[in-house]
């Protein structure tokens, strides 16, 4: 017995000695973590930065986790909680204001990251991570939205060229719909996901701004999409699935889905895309930028932004904001731009020729010049807004107006909590 | 001194000491994972937390927007509906499939395993599959098969209507396999001297189900129906993985609690609003429970 209880003390001595011996070999190096939600391309890029950037910084090790995009809030919120999980993190610029008010993100050092240097070099649009005269995180890259289109399908319907306008992209999809004998749909002219996806984006900043509206009011503390202007927009996107009949939401899963497998003419959505649809076996498409209406054109940017997480102190906080630099520089958008194939987060880099002329990123590099970031108080519920007030409509026959009445409502009560009114 | 202590115990002592350490291990693991839980639980729902800031006492302000909460009715009806809808028909099939199972030799054992097999699949993978059998027709199981018969087809998961049956299909077809093999064992449990007293009387297929099966069943139904009530009232992985974006619509056709409690607890961080619905459920959970001992005891009393 004695015995024994000596040799549980040696081995548990020896534990905590090599414990200690470890942790003091390492005392100079950092180690920090990296999150971002699974998604091939951005783990590959984010895997080249890393190595490219631990080669120059030695005595820093980044440790790069991800996992599904489904579980990607929960986990980060329960993580930083319980005092665990990364010290750089991801998040769409969308969920700002939750990753704020909830303390999970603290402010960009001014002394890494100079205001002005970030006022004259990125996008006018990264000045929504500025709250309370803080910025709260900078994008690699940013994003907007574009019109693909399936070249063997406008061929075959005998249409040359992407739509010009709202008003060409209905008779297209119309041309473009296909059904069997007994009326069941087996192609679709234009693909919307009834609201989720890109579509709510669309919604918002496209539809509502071309029919005269506007989504917010100017200090972005009013709801205002549900005027006429509003109701046309909706009555807009949803006559595709509910009159025209070109678009049923759910068909082959999701319009990215349907496009990829060759059975969608047209569909909304980012760069990023672009990766999937190269991959489609036998998909034939171009890009175009989305259709005007009475001669101006609107579109929605995006961006995911990289910010320090409250967990970040001291030499771990120092490494995190060294990387952060790293993350924003000229050379680590191109490989982003190139990996990924969203969009670098400065003009500078953007908006050179070469980029603008290329035939994929063109035409959302393009539309980086008319584009507009919605300040979303709470992206979650506030998307539900427009998923709801669009199954109201096609499910039950609700009159536009009635849906945005209600919906709205609901979004404002969301924004009168947020401000405090 | 412990061993000094220990030696001058006497054996029943001892004993008593030895079955109470051995006894704690349950109470402790109950008080630190479960009680514990519960009562922060309380105590949250009084508080305004987002999961990382300080708690802030504001009464009973979660339960009155709660109240006042048009979706919190609508997230309750349908979790009662799961409950009230679910259960008889789940019932009713897996007696009926047992009844009839019972009386067969030939297969019984594969087709029992057939109707198990379901229990035992990850309501996640199966749910899925399900997704995939309500899609539209080129890739729809349920649609293709609908339109060899020539019926138009169904929007199933994408109907406010139909939506919610959609859902609770899989979950009553996972639990069958679990009550047809106990309502079997029920019906293996009467004794064969009643059946024969039955025939010698001259008593009909009907009247033995009648007068002799359903009354026998009776512990195992009231069982059963208290296990798969709380079972339905708590349902969350068919309504997570079927529904768009998991968020329990269309326009929340089927949205349960425990999916709403999920919500405001890890997408919006609203800690006290969640904890608060957890006390509901908690109380409906309870007032079930109850009910359901109350009428399992009237039983006891006939006796």
């Amino acid at each position: 017995m004695e015995e024994k209880l000596k040799n549980i003390k040696l081995y548990l001595f020896s534990i905590f000695g090599s414990l200690f011996i470890f942790s003091s070999i390492s005392a100079n190096a950092v180690e920090i973590e990296y999150w971002q939600y699974e998604y091939g391309a951005r783990v590959e890029a984010i895997d080249k930065l890393i190595a490219n950037f631990q080669s120059a910084n030695p005595d820093i090790t980044i440790k790069h986790t991800y996992f599904p995009y489904a579980d990607y809030r929960k986990k980060v919120a329960i993580a930083v909680a319980a005092g665990d999980g990364p010290d750089l993190v991801q998040l769409y610029y969308g969920w700002l204001n939750d990753y704020r008010d909830t303390g999970l993100i603290q402010p960009l050092p001014k002394d890494v990251f100079s205001h002005d240097d970030i006022e004259s070099n990125f996008f006018k649009m990264v000045s929504a991570m500025k709250v309370d005269g803080d910025y709260w995180g900078l994008p690699t890259a940013v994003r907007s939205l574009a019109l693909f289109y399936n070249n063997d399908l406008l061929k075959e319907a005998g249409l040359s060229g992407p739509p010009e306008t709202l008003d060409d992209m209905v008779n297209y999809a119309k041309k473009l719909t296909k059904r069997d004998g007994s009326g069941n749909l087996i192609q679709e002219g234009m693909a919307f996901d009834g609201g989720i996806g890109q579509t709510h984006h669309f919604f918002r900043e496209v539809l509502v701004r071309h029919f005269g509206g506007k989504p917010f009011s100017d200090d972005g503390q009013k709801v205002t999409y549900n005027d006429a202007a509003g109701a046309k927009a909706l009555k807009y996107l949803t006559d595709f699935e509910k009159t025209h009949k070109t678009t049923q939401n759910g068909f082959m899963n999701r319009g990215q889905d349907a496009f990829a497998a060759g059975k969608v003419g047209l569909y909304i959505d980012g760069s990023f895309r672009i990766s999937k649809f190269k991959k489609a076996e036998g998909l034939n498409f171009s890009i175009s930028e989305l259709p005007g209406h009475n001669g101006t054109r609107y579109n929605f940017s995006s961006f995911w932004a990289n910010a320090l997480s409250s967990k970040a102190e001291g030499a771990k906080k120092d490494a995190a904001a060294k990387f952060l630099k790293y993350l924003t520089s000229d050379e680590a958008m191109q490989i982003w731009l190139d990996t990924v194939g969203e969009l670098p987060a400065k003009p500078s880099v953007a908006l050179v020729d070469e980029n603008k002329q290329h035939p994929l990123y063109g035409p959302f590099i393009r539309g980086l010049d008319y584009a507009t970031a919605t300040t979303f108080v709470s992206e979650k519920p506030q998307r539900q807004s427009i998923v709801d007030a669009y199954d109201m409509v096609v499910l039950q026959d609700v009159s536009p107006e009635d849906a945005l009445a209600k919906v709205v409502k609901k979004e404002q009560e969301l924004f009168d909590d947020f401000f405090g009114n | 001194m412990f061993r000094s202590f220990w030696e001058n115990l006497t054996i029943k002592q001892k004993l008593a000491i030895t079955a109470w350490l051995f006894l704690a291990i349950p109470i402790i693991f109950y008080i630190t994972i479960r009680f514990y839980p519960t009562y922060e639980a309380f105590y949250v729902s009084f508080m305004k937390w987002n999961l990382l800031g300080a708690k802030k006492y504001i009464g009973f302000k979660n339960y009155i927007r709660i109240w006042g909460d048009e979706d919190f009715w609508i997230v309750l009806w349908n979790t009662i509906k799961y409950a009230i809808i679910g259960v008889p028909i789940s019932l009713l099939i897996s007696f009926t499939v047992a009844y009839y199972l019972n009386e067969i030799r030939f297969g019984h054992q594969t087709i029992r395993a057939l109707y198990f097999i379901p229990f035992l699949t990850t309501a996640v993978a199966m749910a899925w599959v399900w997704r995939w059998f309500y899609q539209p027709m080129p890739i729809g199981y349920f649609n293709i098969m609908l339109s060899w018969i020539g019926i138009p087809q169904q929007p199933f998961l994408r109907s406010v209507e139909q939506a919610l049956y959609s859902v609770m299909a899989p979950a009553v077809w996972a639990g069958l396999g679990f009550q047809i093999v106990i309502f079997i064992a029920g019906l293996r449990a009467i004794p064969k001297s009643h059946f024969e007293a039955a025939e010698i009387d001259g008593a009909g297929r009907l009247q033995i189900l009648r007068e002799i099966i359903l009354p026998a069943l009776k512990p195992t139904t009231i069982f059963l129906i208290i296990i798969s009530t709380i079972g339905f009232l708590r349902i969350f992985d068919q309504v997570y993985t079927m529904s768009e974006d998991s968020a329990g619509g269309p326009l929340n056709a089927t949205k349960p609690l425990v999916l709403m409690i999920y919500d405001f607890a890890f997408d919006e961080f609203k800690l006290g609003r969640a904890s608060a619905l957890t006390v509901i459920l908690f109380l409906l959970l309870l007032f079930v429970s109850i009910l359901q001992l109350w009428l399992a005891r009237n039983r006891y009393a006939k006796k």
